[in-house]
């Protein structure tokens, strides 16, 4: 029978997050017969593990560097194994959040207007006093967040101008860049997207304190969801068709969300772009399948048929 | 529309309970836990250095000879001869206890707790340490007191501001205190404030709990007596066998006067009826002869070395203008960074960097700390700690650039 990898674990500050979807997904994909396996690139040399299990597809459950960020998908290119997901290159885009907004604003899709701010500006050109200018240029309140980390790990929420230095320093902690963007005030949906399958209904989010960062996201009780979300049809309309751009633009595969704030005005404003959308018992994806009468395991099923269907034919 | 109920409890939860929550830092030490990582965050005793065989005859023995007991429940309070056991190690230190005035706990954690539940109101005011353990933060804050933070100084806690807040009007439930080896400062109480705080807190009727599990882990100079035994009627004393043995038998237990004792005997026994039985039979017969000696004072040498190894790397690869605590016993370093840095924020970045340590702002209950960070010598190896501290004083070193021109 075909050997599925379940990829969790991995090295990233989203080990813990990873390895919780890992363990989810495997066992979904067991309740349907799959002969699915954990298998945590960090333990143990991967290569050969990969190998030793003769594995024929990998469903990738890692997040952050190196899961999302292109590392993996390359490699399983070089071995020939198929693996759910997008390619190495969309990963790298999607992964890098001034990346993927430069290409976002390019191709017309909405995304709110930032400034990245690279470790090294600061270091060496003695970029310091630039914050001062970003924020009368984006103006308050902001969002600042590392360019390649997931899970608002490293995220902080700026209402002040003297909060900013120090939400810097935190993004950079996680990332070589840090992205310091407009705060739209409005409700945040999510966007589920499984190729192949009708547009999932959107997934509104309600931290009760206000703020996404990881606690309201991995603290069950901490936010409340609402699937579908409670929009006007045709805000909800127009926030799936940025998804959908989105999706495109950037180029993903088989599966993806992208997160959407929605301004007063209804107009949607991408994000977040998640190449591996988190699989946990508080993830946004799998409510959003629930919604459409899709249940976790036939989620699963569907994202691992998407790469077994790319396998060569034996 | 449908809400989703991610968490059907989440409008039933206590007051108490709202700081309970996922937090990045601890997503970080899930990392941090991996073996290609140097942790420095952790304080988790050495326990490779027991004697596995001999752990192994006293398992055996007791399950031979006492299974009927071990397997069993017991006495709350803890049997009466592992309360002498546990009254020996005190005098050890020069604290006279009777086994009577004793209540074994699962670990001195467990007597933390306690304590906050006989002892403190929602609202109280209490007094710890600037910084203080972590652990009785947690435990104290789910009785809701409000916390008075003293300062440390390297004498231990600062009692002259202690008696100014008395002066203020500050009225405390009790003051809590890690008076040998602090945890996290690495500081030690000098005698002359040990005198004062009892004398202080005598005449203000305040009573001092005294959290003391590193006192036998000293390396050098002469032990200072206990508060305990300067003053036995206001002072609650706790104690564990977790730094002198193993914390995997969860031993600990407090000493106090017979009223405070009664409470805690039936508080203990609300809330677990009496701790384990069968290991509380292995730590008594571990302690019997002397061999537990000979261990703890191969401990006591390990742990001194791994010390001198920390002191040495952090002078040779810490910026010039950090700071750090030179225990003489104990598990930690507190160390001090230049005031552009922000430890919390940089944990992520070490944690890349494959080191780990525990940000300060853990230890302070109001948001302080931030440029503090403590290290733990007791578990790595030598190798390992000479490494950890290089790749935290390279980090240091790389990001002082960046950190100077975003706090400048």
């Amino acid at each position: 029978m075909t050997v599925v990898a379940v990829l969790a674990g991995g090295r990233s500050p989203e080990r813990e997050v990873s390895l919780r979807s890992g363990h989810r997904v495997a066992s979904a994909l067991q309740s349907r017969g799959q002969d699915a396996r954990l298998l945590d690139p960090a333990e143990g040399p991967f290569v050969e593990n990969l190998s030793a299990a003769t594995v024929s597809a990998c469903y990738v459950a890692l997040h952050g560097k190196e899961g999302e960020d292109g590392t993996v998908q390359r490699l399983l290119d070089a071995l020939g194994i198929p693996y759910t997901g997008s390619t190495p290159r969309a990963c790298q885009l999607a992964f890098d959040k001034v990346l993927a907004k430069e290409m976002l604003d390019a191709a017309g899709v909405p995304t709110p207007p930032w400034a990245a701010m690279q470790a090294t500006a600061l270091r060496d050109l003695a970029a310091g006093p630039v914050l001062h200018t970003i924020v009368d240029r984006l103006s308050l309140p902001l969002v600042v967040k590392p360019s390649r980390a997931g899970s608002a790990m490293g995220l902080a929420f700026v209402e002040h101008e003297r909060d900013l230095p120090h939400a810097v320093m935190n993004a950079l902690s996680y990332s070589d860049a840090a992205v310091i963007e407009r705060r739209i005030e409005g409700p945040e949906v999510a966007a589920g997207i499984v190729a192949g399958s009708d547009p999932l209904p959107l997934v509104e989010i309600v931290p009760k304190s206000g703020w996404f960062d990881y606690a309201a996201r991995y603290t069950p009780g901490a936010t409340e969801y609402y699937a579908p979300a409670r929009l006007d049809p045709e805000v909800a309309a127009a926030a799936q068709g940025v998804a959908a751009r989105t999706f495109d633009v950037l180029g993903l595969r088989d599966v993806g969300r992208i997160d959407v704030m929605i301004d007063r005005d209804g107009d949607p404003w991408v994000v977040d772009v998640n190449v591996s959308p988190g699989m946990t018992d508080t993830s946004l994806l799998p409510m959003a399948g629930q919604a459409a009468g899709i249940g976790f395991e036939e989620l699963c099923a569907r994202v691992l048929q998407l790469a077994l269907d790319r396998a060569p034919s034996a | 529309m449908a809400e989703f109920n991610v968490d059907p409890f989440s409008d039933r939860y206590a007051r108490r309970a709202a700081g309970m929550s996922a937090s990045e830092v601890r997503a970080l030490f899930a990392v941090a836990s991996r073996p290609d990582v140097v942790s420095l965050a952790g304080g988790m005793p050495f326990v490779q250095a027991l004697p596995t065989e001999h752990v192994l005859e006293v398992v055996e023995a007791v399950l031979s000879e006492r299974a009927d007991v071990a397997l069993q429940y017991g006495a709350g309070q803890g049997s009466p001869l592992l309360r002498e056991r546990l009254a020996m190690l005190m005098a050890e230190e020069g604290t006279l206890a009777d086994p009577e005035d004793l209540v074994v706990t699962t670990g001195a954690q467990q007597a933390l707790d306690l304590v906050g539940k006989i002892l403190i109101d929602p609202g109280d005011t209490i007094v710890v340490e600037a910084p203080a353990y972590v652990g009785a933060l947690s435990a104290f804050s789910a009785y809701e007191p409000r916390f008075l933070q003293i300062d440390l100084d390297d004498e231990g806690m600062v009692v002259s501001q202690l008696e100014e807040a008395l002066l203020r009007g500050e009225r405390p439930k009790f003051v809590y205190t890690v008076p040998n080896f602090h945890n996290p400062a690495g500081v030690t109480m000098s005698r002359s404030r040990r005198s004062q705080l009892v004398a202080l807190c005598r005449e203000a009727r305040v009573p001092i709990v005294e959290d003391n599990p590193y006192g036998m882990l000293r390396f050098e100079g002469d032990p200072e007596p206990t508060l305990r035994s300067l003053d036995p009627h206001n002072v609650i004393y706790l104690g564990t066998v977790s730094k002198v043995f193993s914390p995997g038998v969860r031993v600990g237990w407090a000493v106090a006067e017979p009223g405070v004792l009664q409470r805690l005997v039936l508080a203990k026994e609300a809330a677990d009826l009496c701790g384990s039985q069968f290991t509380m039979l292995v730590t008594e017969r571990s302690f019997d002869g002397e061999l537990w000696r000979r261990n703890l004072a191969r401990l006591v040498d390990t742990y001194r070395s791994r010390r001198d190894v920390m002191l040495a790397a952090l002078a040779e690869h810490f910026p010039a203008d950090a700071r750090w605590t030179r225990p003489s016993g104990g598990f930690y370093v507190w160390a001090t960074v230049p005031e552009y840095f922000d430890t919390p924020a940089l944990l992520a970045a070490a944690v890349e960097r494959k080191v780990a340590y525990v940000p300060g702002t853990a230890f302070y209950p109001d948001g302080r700390g931030r440029q503090q960070m403590r290290l733990s010598f007791c578990y790595p190896t030598e190798e390992r700690i000479e490494e950890g501290v290089r790749r935290l004083g390279e980090l240091l070193g790389d990001e002082e650039e960046l950190y100077r021109s975003l706090s400048g």
